[in-house]
């Protein structure tokens, strides 16, 4: 996705940090897990594991070693432990009627590669996106945290719908998710139409099948960027309505661009709506 | 009139589309055929050809998605093509309309409200010529221009329902936040305006 080793590095730090950030944790240990080949310079390796490790301390967490293989494609991810009291812990089976979602990334990551992919893409539009992936979900953890978040998780590969669906069904609700409260990244609605969605997106299609419905106005492409899987995408938190607007301003002020985008309906024979 | 075959069987996402718009960018060619392999190029095919005004056309034969793409005349190239064969007959000088590059939705610097009286009297006035514009092209804050509570919204549709082609800037849309307040026309992007900037078109622009 990212030609510069450090800044890849980084990117998937945050992705895999960013679990335990979703469960209301602090990151303690992370363990490298590096695949890297014989015919690159070994120095892009050192970019890769300083963007990580940079990642990570900025997260308070310890590198701990790790492992490395011989490969033919370079590829790194971080196996990370975090400490969270039994107690507190932000599950995404605890969702209730009632409470609000909130996203704290635009969505549209999947799209964006596979425009950089076509080199469609403005350099305006990639270092947003880059800047949104290499973020952690460190300050969106702490403040839903202290809002007192009743669900999380985070959205990666399923893309929103895909991850949202995870959290209706395990505490047993349906969803609401309104399309234009959504943020999106620069330029994703533009790339969605010229076509430019990966087969993720479409696989996560197929796999929610009809436990998602849609308002008739909404067209294929707006439609596709729910599906689009997310590489280091944001929190979708749930939390009592009284609380949502309090978190968005507080998130916001911090700079984390996030938005109210729907919330929990008692279950009902569709999984999850998407109105206009 | 011309044809030509686009494979791409065997090729993953995004490379079907980049080589079907490549040829449709091609002069002169207004039908393709492109023959992709799995489902995911299907869709993403038919997605830009439809999105681009195209109609596509689709079979199955012999286990491949064969998609026959017919460029629309009234996308940019074509209309291009075709204006200027009639007018080299006429008068022997090339193209001919107007495209308008509308970049604020206040005309000229001054007073905000001056501005507004006199982008509205532009847009009377262009719906009173003979020959309206062959496209409108809204970027900046001309994107408030095609949104609700445009001062210009009745003009617009006018001229919208007379054929003139209304374009309005994607990434502008989403930096004011108007996505979802879009009055009319078809949401673009850079390299379709471009298309209509440096095509054979006199371009005025509305600053």
């Amino acid at each position: 996705m990212v030609n510069d080793p450090y800044l890849f590095g980084q990117i998937a730090a945050a992705n895999a940090l960013s679990d335990v950030y979703a469960m209301g944790g602090q990151p303690l240990l992370a363990m490298n897990i590096v695949c890297f080949p014989d015919c690159l310079p070994i120095a892009i390796l050192g970019e890769i594991l300083r963007g990580g490790a940079d990642k990570v301390a900025e997260a308070g967490c310890i590198i701990a070693g790790g492992h490395s293989v011989r490969d033919d494609e370079p590829k790194y991810g971080l196996a990370v432990a975090g400490l969270v009291p039994p107690g507190r812990i932000i599950s995404n089976a605890t969702a209730r009627p009632g409470d609000k979602m909130v996203l704290t990334k635009p969505l549209g990551t999947g799209i964006i590669n596979t425009a950089i992919k076509a080199d469609l893409l403005s350099t305006h539009a990639f270092e947003r996106a880059v800047q949104c992936m290499s973020a952690l979900n460190k300050k969106a953890s702490a403040a839903m945290q202290h809002y007192e978040a009743s669900a999380c998780t985070d959205i990666t590969g399923f893309g929103l719908l895909g991850h949202a669906a995870e959290i209706a069904e395990a505490s047993q609700v349906s969803l609401e998710i309104c399309f234009s409260a959504i943020p999106l990244l620069p330029e994703v609605l533009e790339m969605a139409r010229m076509g430019l969605i990966p087969a993720g997106a479409y696989n996560n299609k197929e796999h929610l099948g009809d436990k998602v419905t849609f308002d008739n106005s909404l067209r294929l492409e707006e439609q596709m960027i729910l599906y689009d899987p997310q590489t280091s995408g944001g929190l979708l938190i749930v939390i009592a309505e009284a609380n949502a607007d309090r978190l968005v301003v507080n998130l916001r002020e911090q700079g984390v661009p996030s938005a109210v985008i729907g919330r929990v309906l008692p279950n009902q024979q569709e999984l999850i709506q998407v109105i206009k | 009139m011309s044809y030509k075959l686009v494979d791409c069987r065997g090729l993953a996402c995004p490379h079907p589309v980049i080589n079907t718009k490549k040829a449709l960018e091609e002069a002169g060619v207004d039908t393709i055929t492109v023959i992709v392999d799995n489902d995911v190029a299907r869709q993403n095919v038919t997605l830009f050809a439809q999105n681009a005004g195209h109609h596509v056309n689709e079979e199955q034969k012999d286990g491949f998605y064969h998609l026959t793409i017919t460029r629309n005349d009234t996308s940019p190239v074509a209309r291009t093509s075709a204006c200027t064969a009639e007018f080299s007959a006429a008068t022997g000088t090339p193209a001919g309309g107007s495209v308008y590059f509308i970049t604020s939705n206040e005309l000229g610097q001054g007073s905000p409200d001056l501005g507004e009286v006199l982008i509205k009297s532009l847009f009377t006035t262009l719906t009173a010529m003979a020959d309206p514009p062959v496209a409108l092209l809204f970027l900046n804050t001309g994107v408030y221009l095609t949104c609700e509570g445009s001062p210009v919204q009745e003009q617009l549709e006018k001229l919208h329902a007379a054929g003139t082609t209304v374009l309005t800037c994607g990434t502008c849309l989403e930096y004011y936040h108007l996505k979802d307040k879009l009055l009319l026309g078809n949401i673009s992007n850079m390299l379709e305006i471009n298309n209509w900037l440096s095509g054979q078109y006199k371009v005025i622009t509305i600053a």
